[in-house]
């Protein structure tokens, strides 16, 4: 049994990294404590050093990683936004770093559980995104990211996200694989790019002036990206042949011949799951798609699957203020230019680690057959339960706040 | 530890260039020449690790007029840059992974702005986890790559694009040049000095003596920037000359802490001199003379050399 934590540490001490600059923030911390002590215990050989901010901590883990040491580091939420600016510099070296994301909501108001603000607003750096359900998928993702990060086709970054508390702290049985298998995944890591060496002077991260050369660099990057679905493919082939597991770009479950599609991410799908089946219960053919990779957004394997339901809810655990479910609108776009589509329902709900009640899985589910039964589409929604607004309200009582503000959901 | 013997003149400095023309940096920069004499002692087994800065556009693509390699980072983390090329040469070579011929000195590189004010954070991280690294500081006491606003590196009075003299505030710069000398040697680097495009001799120096130590070696040389400094750009050394007679640029040395000045005069030139030769003092001399203003900047020079023992003694 390993939490969240352990078992990407264990995804890390498999992959045989060489070096681990390390910052801590709540709660990825267990991640590098676990890692420092195998290292001065003398059980994994790598550096270990804790630097001064996340964002140097970024820094380090990237011009090792372009000096051609495999490295990993880890963050989480406020960390992971204070080293935004490398985000995006690092994807722009090309290194084939690994980093965690243990997700947890963003300031503010400050608080410690899950929601996906944190990782989302990376979307756009260049880092490929693997989220993961179970503590099982973050130890192996870490191995097939290493994989993806150091192939010639890609040479990008990776994020490793998995969710705060649900799932970092959280014990679940995790098979660990044989060591023999692991280095035939994933071999030694031999750079051919990234290096920096006295027989061989190189200039990297170099400035360009003119937007037709940052434009091709930007061009070159996102081709890549692209290009890391079929590679994917490939890798998780691989390692479903040698470890018996498969992770395909999206999970499904019962969507084969679902008419309402629910899409989610990360470890809140597991109640996803059991909802579909209390849907099934209620004989809605209820089904649930999850995206395991973000980015690059495998629109392909999306359209495959939606494209047979009826209507489809996105319920997103991120909030784009003043526009909506960032998931959404991602999903919204790859179906846009489909002759034949599904009604597309959006829906907020679980920041900060909020409840997704029961109730409210059977309200999507409700609205998605009203969808389909009789054309009702209902905009977006925020969802909130009456038990947490009386308590909300409970809380403004005691701050002095008497008025109670009438809460009305939709937009 | 091998007996280091010092050079004496100009031209025992090594003729071969490891910095070589046709740069963007402007006619005169005081940085550069600095920079071309720091390379020349360092040799072509480094890399660069730089901060957003005049510098950083030394190496543009597909150009680079080094023969070491170089890795821009971002303003605020070249030394944590520095820290991750530093620790993985180690641990490839540890591993077997990079031949121990194949190893570089690191080396920082960054203007004042980021090594006074964003930088400062990520450069102490580095001093105190005793990273065995140079930081090269140009430092031209201002923002200059924007167009030379004010930095913490500002010196009272100067005028900067964000300190100009009006009306209300007529003196231009209100606060006291931040000294970073001291931050750093609170930390007790083996090696830390200053240094002076105009005298390359004690710069040359100062660079072998610090080869001898594993850790922080640091180096802050005051940079004339004609632009900035409203000064001629074949003025450049004079004025890096004058601002060490008029005693404003201390030349010295800190070895874990123990500071040693390398130059000494008897007598200092007045602070006048230094100032009314730059465009960014003008100010405190027409229309009206700021007495009051060019005393103060005085008093902290004599008030320096006062504290200092081998300049008393
Ligand atoms: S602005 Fe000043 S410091 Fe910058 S390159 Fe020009 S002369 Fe040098």
């Amino acid at each position: 049994m390993l939490t969240g934590n352990a078992a990407a540490a264990w995804g890390v001490r498999l992959a045989n990294v060489d070096y681990i600059p390390a910052f801590p923030v709540t709660p990825q911390t267990e991640i590098i404590e676990t890692l420092s002590k195998w290292i001065n215990d003398g059980v994994m050989d790598a550096k270990f050093v804790t630097m001064d901010s996340e964002h140097s901590m970024i820094t380090a883990a990237g011009a090792a990683s372009a000096t051609g040491a495999r490295v990993f580091t880890a963050t989480s939420s406020q960390g992971l936004v204070y080293g935004f600016e490398m985000l995006y510099t690092i994807a722009g070296w090309r290194v084939p770093l690994v980093m965690i994301n243990v997700s947890r909501g963003l300031s503010s108001p400050i608080t410690l559980e899950p929601d996906h603000n944190d990782i989302l607003a990376t979307r756009d750096t260049g880092f490929i995104q693997i989220h993961c359900e179970v503590c099982q998928e973050v130890m192996d993702s870490i191995l097939i990211a290493y994989r993806l990060a150091e192939d010639e086709r890609i040479l990008l970054p990776v994020l490793v996200n998995m969710d705060g508390f649900h799932l970092s702290f959280t014990r679940e049985p995790v098979e660990l694989p044989i060591i023999e298998q692991v280095r035939k995944f994933l071999p030694a890591y031999k750079p051919n790019h990234a290096f920096f060496k006295a027989s061989q002077p190189m200039a990297q991260g170099v400035a360009v002036l003119g937007g037709y050369a940052y434009s091709y660099f930007k061009y070159q990057m996102h081709l890549a990206s692209k290009k890391a679905i079929e590679v994917y493919r490939e890798v998780s082939e691989e390692f479903a042949e040698l470890f018996g597991r498969t992770y395909n770009t999206v999970e499904t479950y019962m969507a084969d011949d679902a008419e309402c599609l629910l899409i989610m991410t990360n470890s809140f799908t597991t109640m996803g799951k059991a909802a579909i089946e209390r849907a099934r219960a209620r004989n809605i053919k209820a089904g649930l798609l999850r995206l395991r990779l973000v980015r690059p957004f495998p629109e392909a394997d999306i359209i495959r699957f939606v494209k047979r339901a009826k209507a489809v809810a996105v319920l997103d655990q991120n909030i784009s203020i003043g526009k909506g479910g960032i998931i959404y609108s991602d999903v919204a776009s790859t179906l846009y230019n489909e002759k034949e589509k599904p009604v597309l329902l959006s829906f907020i709900s679980g920041l900060g680690g909020k409840n997704i009640s029961i109730e409210e899985f059977e309200f999507i589910f409700d609205s998605l057959v009203k969808a389909v039964d009789k054309g009702e589409i209902s905009p977006p929604q925020l969802l909130y339960t009456e038990a947490e607004l009386i308590e909300i309200n409970r809380l403004k009582n005691i701050v002095g706040k008497e008025k109670h503000y009438k809460f009305e959901s939709g937009d | 530890m091998v007996e280091l013997i010092p050079i004496k003149s100009i031209k025992d400095i090594p003729f071969d260039e490891n910095l070589f023309p046709g740069t963007p940096a402007c006619a005169g920069c005081g940085g550069l020449l600095a920079l071309r004499h720091c390379l020349k002692v360092l040799g072509k087994d480094i890399v660069i690790v730089n901060a957003a800065g005049c510098f950083t556009l030394l190496s543009i693509y597909p150009f680079t007029p080094f023969k070491n390699s170089w890795l821009y980072t971002a303003m605020a983390c070249a030394p944590a840059g520095a820290q991750g090329i530093r620790d993985a040469l180690d641990i490839l070579i540890k591993k077997g992974k990079l031949d121990p011929k194949e190893d570089l000195k690191v080396v920082v590189l960054t203007g004042d702005g980021a090594a006074y004010d964003i930088g400062l954070a990520s450069t102490s991280g580095a001093i105190n986890r005793n990273l065995d690294f140079y930081y090269i500081c140009y430092d031209n006491e201002a923002y200059g790559n924007t167009g030379f606003q004010w930095s913490g590196a500002t010196p009272l009075a100067s005028k900067t694009g964000t300190t100009q003299p009006g009306r209300l505030s007529p003196s231009g710069a209100e606060f006291f040049k931040k000294d970073l000398f001291e931050i750093w040697r609170s930390h007790k680097p083996p090696y830390l000095a200053t240094i002076s495009p105009s005298h390359p001799v004690d710069l040359h120096n100062k660079f072998k003596k610090a080869e001898q130590y594993k850790g922080p070696k640091l180096f802050i040389n005051l940079s004339p920037c004609p632009p900035g400094w409203a000064t001629e750009p074949s003025h450049s050394t004079i004025l890096a000359k004058l601002a060490v007679d008029t005693g404003i640029w201390a030349l010295k040395e800190a070895i874990y802490g123990d500071i040693k000045h390398t130059h000494i005069q008897k007598k200092f030139k007045s602070i006048e001199e230094y100032l009314k030769e730059q465009g960014r003092f003008t100010h405190l001399f027409k229309p009206q003379r700021q007495e009051s203003v060019i005393n103060k900047i005085q008093e902290r020079v004599n008030k320096y050399w006062h504290s200092v023992q081998e300049y008393t003694k």
